[in-house]
């Protein structure tokens, strides 16, 4: 089927026109609104190793003695690692609780935790504490923090064993 | 009229008739997706390569470096460039998308051409990571929503040791991302790109890769109407210690990451694996069998390779002579590659109804299918020439993909079915014309699509006299007519042979005095 040059060059513009306009529809749109309004969000992330799931044993003489020579090591320590449990409360409640087995096949790989909570916006105490050792009760690692948060900020809480457990960012 | 029982084909049908009423065949963005997808992909380069020059690529600077290209340009080129490389990298989404969708509602994914459908969709993904890499490199507000999506989605999988998307938090942003992710979108991935896109046509011959100056033209007028209408824009810059709240999503390259508000990385993953699992199984679901090869003839074959340059599967080739004949070389078949079309055998100068006949009474030639022989078709012919009664005797060969040709049929209307129309000798014209008909239709799928890539865009040029093995030119033209249509074009291809029947009782009336004019094709 043919038609005139004139209508031909219509119909194209019409067409490219409508080209573009499912181009300018979905290429910055519909908008995705990822929080809500009058909420915050409180980011707890971190990567960590729980402590061996029982004490290191010395090896006696007689022990020793039965390994072969090159694994004659006076220290026997379990590779499986303790899980770590984690808790987060806002103004006293608790807002996240997390039990997290160590991953590998022997137990004895580190952690990763990543979560987000979105709380209300306003000044609140969040507390977060944690075990990481199977033969502690209680918990190895806690700090608080009063934090008055607006509307979309992110309260990113991070654990470094070195300076000494939690922190908040 | 014989309408396709599957609706998606129909409504598909409807849509390329639409655009051949608006562009004409020649310009007919369906039969140029391929080389139109490479041309919104030069334009994506060549404004790439015009930010790349003034951008920084730095956390700290790559919003700002690009702010100052979009308002600070003069005459507001840097804000064109900006919007021609985003706005083209969209188009390429739709123009592929249309391709998937074409391939698949015309049944041309299955048999001989799984390779290029199974080898198409991780080209694909890789088109979709290489625009989420450029959306990250802006650091704006989406490029953090995207980073944080696709550090969850990859922290869901047993590859980095630590988190990734720790990255991304307060402190422990750093350049070396940026460094490696500028490594990537502008070097790694448009390079592996290129080397996929290598694969996908490998199994195709004559592969178009320049679309139509018209068309590419109008798509850049409108692309850079668009980008004037509407600039491009970023978001503001990246805030760690602020959660972005509003995402002006690009739903083309983007359209994963708001799943992450619903699902688990995990859920998402097994979403798309399952996907791309069941689009790359699709051909052989259900197995399509192609029938049975080509098989050459070296007794009547002189290795003049005109079906290794005609077949559209790259499935002949040449090698040495095996036989001991004079000639140099022979061809040969590879079964695997062979969608037993017959375009081989229309274009062997072998195949000849006029060509004496062997020993044991059959017609032969060089290179020929098993289920439908030359000698067969051309014995079909001679008895729907024998079936023809009355005036005006037309004679309608037509393929297998196209409008059903038994609709035409009347006393003085004969047909043969073909596998392609492209499997014809063009001298099957001239030999029926010669036997009895006044008459003769070719009747193939719509003109610049034929199912087979080429076999009726072949036989109109051997009739024109433009290709090899090429009609005798003492043929009246103009008793041949080519129509081209699809199950749904019924309606206009009776009109076309009525108007030809009509030309037909003219030159009887008044005989013509040339012998060699235009040919007559639609």
């Amino acid at each position: 089927m043919t038609s005139r040059p004139a209508v031909r060059y219509l119909l194209q513009a019409f067409n490219l026109t409508i080209f573009m306009a499912l181009i300018a529809a979905f290429s910055a749109g519909p908008t995705v609104k990822q929080l809500e309004d009058g909420l915050a969000v409180v980011t707890l992330a971190f990567g960590h190793a729980g402590e061996p799931v029982r004490a290191c044993h010395v090896r006696t003489a007689e022990e020793l003695a039965a390994l072969a020579p090159n694994m004659r090591a006076p220290l026997d320590c379990p590779r499986e690692r303790s899980v770590i449990k984690v808790e987060l409360l806002m103004d006293g409640k608790t807002i996240l609780d997390l039990t997290i087995p160590p991953p590998g096949t022997f137990k004895d790989q580190g952690v990763d935790v990543y979560q987000n909570v979105e709380v209300p916006v306003g000044r609140h105490e969040f507390t977060v504490r944690m075990n990481d050792n199977a033969l502690v009760d209680g918990y190895t690692y806690t700090n608080s923090y009063t934090a008055d948060l607006a509307p979309a900020q992110l309260l990113f809480i991070d654990f470094n064993q070195r300076i000494g457990g939690f922190t908040f960012n | 009229m014989k309408l396709s029982a599957n609706p998606i084909k129909r409504g598909y049908l409807y849509l390329e008739e639409w655009f051949n009423l608006s562009f004409g065949k020649e310009w007919n963005p369906l039969y140029h997706l391929g080389p139109l997808t490479f041309f919104f992909f030069w334009i994506a380069l060549i404004s790439g390569l015009y930010l790349y020059i003034f951008f920084n690529t730095t956390v700290d600077q790559a919003h700002a470096s690009l702010e100052a290209i979009v308002h600070g340009h003069v005459l507001g080129i840097g804000s064109l460039m900006r919007s021609l490389h985003r706005y083209a990298s969209d188009a390429a989404i739709i123009t592929i998308m249309l391709h998937v969708f074409r391939e698949f509602s015309l049944d041309r994914y299955r048999g001989t051409r799984w390779y290029s459908w199974f080898t198409g969709i991780p080209t694909l993904w890789m088109v979709v990571l290489l625009g989420i890499t450029g959306y990250w490199m802006v650091w704006d507000e989406l490029a953090l929503y995207v980073s944080m999506g696709a550090s969850h989605l990859l922290d869901a999988l047993p590859i980095f040791s630590d988190s990734m998307a720790r990255n991304f938090l307060p402190g422990n942003l750093s350049d070396r991302f940026s460094t490696l992710l500028a490594f990537l979108h502008l070097l790694g991935q448009p390079m592996f790109l290129i080397f996929m896109l290598w694969f996908h046509v490998r199994r195709l011959t004559h592969v178009e890769v320049t679309a139509p100056k018209g068309l590419a033209i109008g798509c850049l007028i409108a692309l850079t109407a668009l980008s004037i209408y509407m600039p491009a824009l970023s978001h503001p810059p990246v805030n760690l210690s602020k959660v972005p709240t509003e995402i002006h999503l690009d739903w083309f390259y983007l359209n994963i990451f708001p799943l992450l508000q619903y699902w688990s990385p995990g859920e998402i993953w097994l979403l798309v694996a399952g996907v791309t699992t069941f689009m790359l199984f699709m051909p052989w679901l259900p197995k399509k069998n192609e029938g049975i090869p080509a098989i050459v003839d070296l007794e009547h074959c002189n290795g003049c390779a005109q079906c290794v340059v005609d077949c559209p599967f790259d499935a002949i080739s040449l090698q040495a002579r095996t036989d001991g004949a004079k000639w140099e070389n022979e061809v040969i078949v590879q079964p695997e590659l062979c969608a037993a079309c017959g375009i081989c055998t229309g274009s062997c100068p072998s195949s000849s109804p006029f060509r004496k006949m062997t020993e044991d009474g059959s017609l032969k030639t060089g290179i020929d299918m098993p289920e439908l022989p030359l000698d067969k078709f051309k014995q079909q012919t001679d008895d729907a020439l024998a079936k023809l009664a009355g005036d005006n005797r037309i004679i309608v060969f037509g393929c297998g993909h196209g409008y059903d040709i038994d609709a035409f049929s009347a006393p003085n209307v004969a047909t043969v079915h073909l596998f392609c129309t492209g499997m014809m000798p063009a001298s099957l014209a001239e030999y029926a014309l010669k036997n009895g008909a006044d008459g003769v239709v070719v009747s193939g799928c719509r003109s610049g699509d034929c199912y087979y890539r080429f076999g009726n865009h072949w036989l109109d040029l051997r009739i024109q006299g433009k290709r090899m093995p090429a009609i005798r030119s003492r043929v009246d033209k103009e008793r041949i007519k080519i129509l081209g249509g699809a199950e749904i074009d019924g309606k206009k291809l009776h009109k076309q042979l009525d108007l030809f029947r009509q030309s037909l009782v003219q030159k009887t009336a008044t005989p013509s005095v040339t012998t060699a004019k235009e040919v007559n094709h639609d």
